[in-house]
């Protein structure tokens, strides 16, 4: 596999000597994440080696021990399909009681947290893991990724959220980051973080919509631009919502056909991810042809199945008419008309859909602006805002609470303290009374969201103010003080105003994790860090190594017979060399071996190839060939 | 400090959005949170509370009938807190007939009509609000600045109510 290292100048920024810890952009996705970095007001995505900028935001746990992430992990998805963890990020900061909301949609073990923590538990590679700890080891990887292209250590970053994530899985996300040993400047809001990307890059002024759709969520922010201010005006989503959902409709509808035609599966997780794996690359190739077709390889029976950009664009219909609801109840929330939008600016692999696409271009009656990479938009303006926030500048980023916050009052009703689409920081108060006499007490419930009723709200914290002096009902008077800081983080506090008595809580959400899984989880990855590099690098290799030993196998057994018998000893011999150290635990002996085979095998795969394109123009007239040229 | 000397802005009922965007990201450059990462925790926390202040500032004063409500308050006028029941007979009849209107109007054009109603009123009522503060006449101020309160949640309910009548068009029609 000799790949060939393309840099555009100024890719791979290398740092001058004696420079301070850098600060990175992260864009930490539900299905790809991209690590970034911008010098002198020019962002760059972090590639590897291969040239990707993209890592796919799957984490694994093989047998043979160790963690993958990444397109490695990915890999393993057909053979240990319960080992791999894709699209964690739906579960940041979920309770069991949300899960039942995703459950049809993730295919795991999904077990209710412990403790002090509601979050749910996944149960991968025999244990219990959490989305934080997961989350964590995909950041872990583009950390190694940033400090291996700047050839520094990386301390530092922005990290960039669904701008309708709520508190908990901000903090979820926070957690996560610490985890990785990595000190979070700022949580920035995605569709934010691309208006910087335009804004600063291209230096794009006036009002602009941000139409933000990735795998999971999708996000809708309207912002002013102009002189270096990032005005945030209204922002709008479902954190439930994206690609995923897209490739689902797919998938459900293969599954369907095979169960027409009689084909007994069990549709258990491994099924259903597999299922979902070709779903994604049927969509994919959707973008660009009217028709695809994909063939499902699933317990003993493989299925070919047919879909038409029709059919597809039937299927997800109802999705993208879903995110254009949340953009016209943003645009109201701002009090804007579409006209007066200047240009609007697709985020997020999901916009590469034809018909998300359309429908946008079509609500603001402009084409959608894309010169930027959707897929690496918001880590690029996490950089720019990494470096404003360390190297100082004149950019000034304004941005809005997603979701109304409040409180609980009698009858499960909701009192708004900060409405959503408020500019943050901020600090509000609201004063209560008591509604008996000689009440003493008083139950703080802080929900967040926009209905009415509390049980339609998510709860976000619960305590008492307690030493109220007995008094006459409704003569007490309690402030209860709402502050919201620039990370999106809410902190309550309550004060009885009349006697002084004060108590603050820094809102820890039923969501988040305890300060106990805190401390073991970073403790854990002290602990191992050095044996989980070593332990990764190996796997890496043995994965690797298998794999090209798996493919090489499968050429022998259908060309073998392009070698003479010398040559095919020579590469059995080199294979077993591989197999063995495959075995072992020496990484550089795995190296070795698969570098003996690849070259052994080079002038095989060569041969190969010729008569692959021999057989391909066999029996073509000169004109089938110019029609095939031209197609 | 109130919000105006805080923003730097003239205390007055008319206020250029211009001018008051100008004075908030100006002192925002200032006290964002964004200008004192890696500085002490004391101004940290300094610019976490100053940064609050003008967004809360700017926030009231941005919208017009929060900046009137906010405007009276200074002078001395104390409304009633929101969703409390309204103590202005004249004001019930109407919100009594509109309410009803609002319920029976079933096409989205019938909404629209009401909506764009209620908010000339409300443009109506604000102007001449101007000559009330100019008179500093209390008990007229309040009087409207209860209007125009209940005006602003009649346009809300009655975008609520197109919303709701948008998606069930929509589900018959898919």
């Amino acid at each position: 596999m000799t790949l060939l290292e393309i840099h555009e100048p100024g890719e791979t920024p290398l740092p001058h000597a004696g420079e301070e810890a850098l600060a990175v952009g992260i864009d930490l996705g539900t299905t790809n994440s991209v690590v970034a970095i911008a010098r002198d007001g020019k962002p760059a995505a972090l590639h590897d080696e291969a040239g990707n900028s993209l890592v796919p935001s799957v984490v694994a746990y093989p047998a043979a021990g160790g963690v993958l992430v990444g397109d490695q992990a990915r890999g393993l998805m057909a053979s240990e399909p319960d080992r791999v963890v894709a699209s964690v990020k739906r579960l940041m900061g979920r309770g069991a009681r949300d899960v039942q909301a995703v459950a049809g949609v993730l295919p795991y073990e999904i077990e209710p947290g412990t403790g002090e923590s509601d979050m749910v538990k996944l149960r991968v590679g025999g244990r219990a893991r959490s989305p934080v700890e997961i989350s964590a080891e995909i950041l872990k990887t583009l950390r190694a990724r940033a400090e291996a292209a700047l050839e520094k250590p990386v301390e530092r970053a922005v990290i960039t959220v669904p701008a309708y994530f709520d508190d908990a899985a901000r903090t979820a996300t926070r957690d996560a980051a610490r985890v990785a040993g990595l000190e979070v400047l700022r949580l920035v809001n995605e569709p934010t973080a691309a208006a910087l990307a335009y804004g600063l890059d291209k230096a794009a002024e006036g009002l602009y919509a941000v139409y933000d759709l990735g795998g999971g969520t999708f996000d809708f922010s309207l912002l002013r631009l102009e002189k270096g201010v990032f005005q945030v005006l209204a922002t709008g989503g479902d954190t439930a919502l994206g690609g995923d959902d897209f490739d689902r409709t797919i998938a459900e509808r293969m599954l369907m056909e095979r169960k027409r035609d009689g084909i007994e599966d069990r549709i258990d997780e491994a099924a259903v991810k597999i299922a979902l794996a070709l779903a994604r690359q049927m969509k994919e190739q959707l973008s660009s042809r009217d028709k695809t077709s994909g063939r499902l390889e699933l317990g003993s029976k493989p299925s070919f199945h047919v879909v038409t950009l029709e059919e597809f664009e039937d299927a997800i219909g109802g999705y993208v008419e879903q995110t254009l609801d949340i953009a016209r109840q943003v645009l109201a929330d701002a009090a804007m008309e579409v006209s007066k939008i200047d240009g609007i600016v697709l985020v997020g692999g999901s916009t590469r859909v034809r018909l998300v696409r359309e429908r946008v271009a079509g609500l603001i009656g402009k084409p959608p602006l894309m010169d930027i990479d959707p897929d690496e938009v918001v880590a690029l303006g996490a950089a720019l805002q990494a470096e404003a926030l360390t190297g100082g500048s004149d950019t000034l980023l304004l941005d809005v609470t997603p979701l109304s916050l409040g409180l609980e009052t009698m009858g499960g009703m909701v009192e708004k303290v900060v409405p959503r689409n408020t500019p943050i920081p901020v600090q509000l108060a609201q004063d209560f009374t008591t509604y008996q006499d000689g009440q003493t007490a008083m139950a703080i419930h802080v929900v967040q969201g926009e209905r009415e009723m509390v049980d339609d709200c998510r709860s976000l914290a619960r305590f008492e103010l307690t030493g109220i002096p007995p008094m006459a009902a409704g003569a007490a008077r309690i402030r209860v003080t709402f502050a919201v800081d620039a990370d999106g983080l809410l902190t309550v506090s309550a004060q009885e105003r009349t006697t002084g008595v004060e108590q603050r809580i820094e809102v820890k959400p039923s969501y988040g994790l305890s300060q106990d899984d805190m401390a073991d989880m970073l403790y854990e990855s002290l602990e191992h860090a050095e044996e989980d590099v070593a332990r990764r690098l190996l796997t890496e290799s043995r994965v690797e190594a298998r794999r090209n030993l798996l493919a090489l196998e499968a050429a022998l057994a259908k060309d073998g017979n392009l070698l003479s018998i010398e040559e095919r000893a020579a590469i059995d011999a080199a294979r077993d060399r591989v197999d063995k150290a495959i075995a072992g635990e020496d990484r550089d002996e795995i190296t070795a071996a698969a570098e003996s085979l690849e070259s052994l095998s080079k002038p095989f795969a060569e041969r190969r190839m010729d008569r692959g394109i021999r057989e391909a123009l066999a029996g073509l007239s000169m004109s089938d060939l110019e029609r095939r040229v031209g197609e | 400090m109130d919000h105006f000397a805080r923003l730097g802005v003239p205390a007055a009922l008319d206020l250029e959005p211009a001018v008051l965007d100008k004075a908030y990201f100006a002192l925002q450059r200032r006290w964002h949170p964004d200008r004192f990462v890696g500085k002490p925790a004391e101004e940290r926390a300094r610019a976490s509370t100053e940064a609050a202040a003008l967004n809360d500032a700017y926030r009231t004063l941005k919208d017009p009938l929060a900046r009137a409500v906010y405007l009276a308050g200074l002078k001395g006028v104390e409304l009633p807190g929101d969703g409390k029941t309204i103590d202005d007979p004249e004001l019930l009849m109407e919100a009594m007939e509109s309410r009803e209107a609002l319920h029976d109007a079933t096409t989205i054009e019938a909404i629209d009509s009401l909506a764009d109603q209620a908010r000339q009123q409300s443009q109506q009522a604000l102007t001449a609000l101007g000559s009330l503060f100019l008179r500093d006449d209390k008990p007229a101020i309040r009087k409207a600045l209860l209007r125009l309160r209940y005006l602003d949640k009649f346009a809300e309910e009655a975008q609520g109510r197109r919303a709701n009548l948008v998606k069930k068009v929509g589900i018959a029609n898919g």
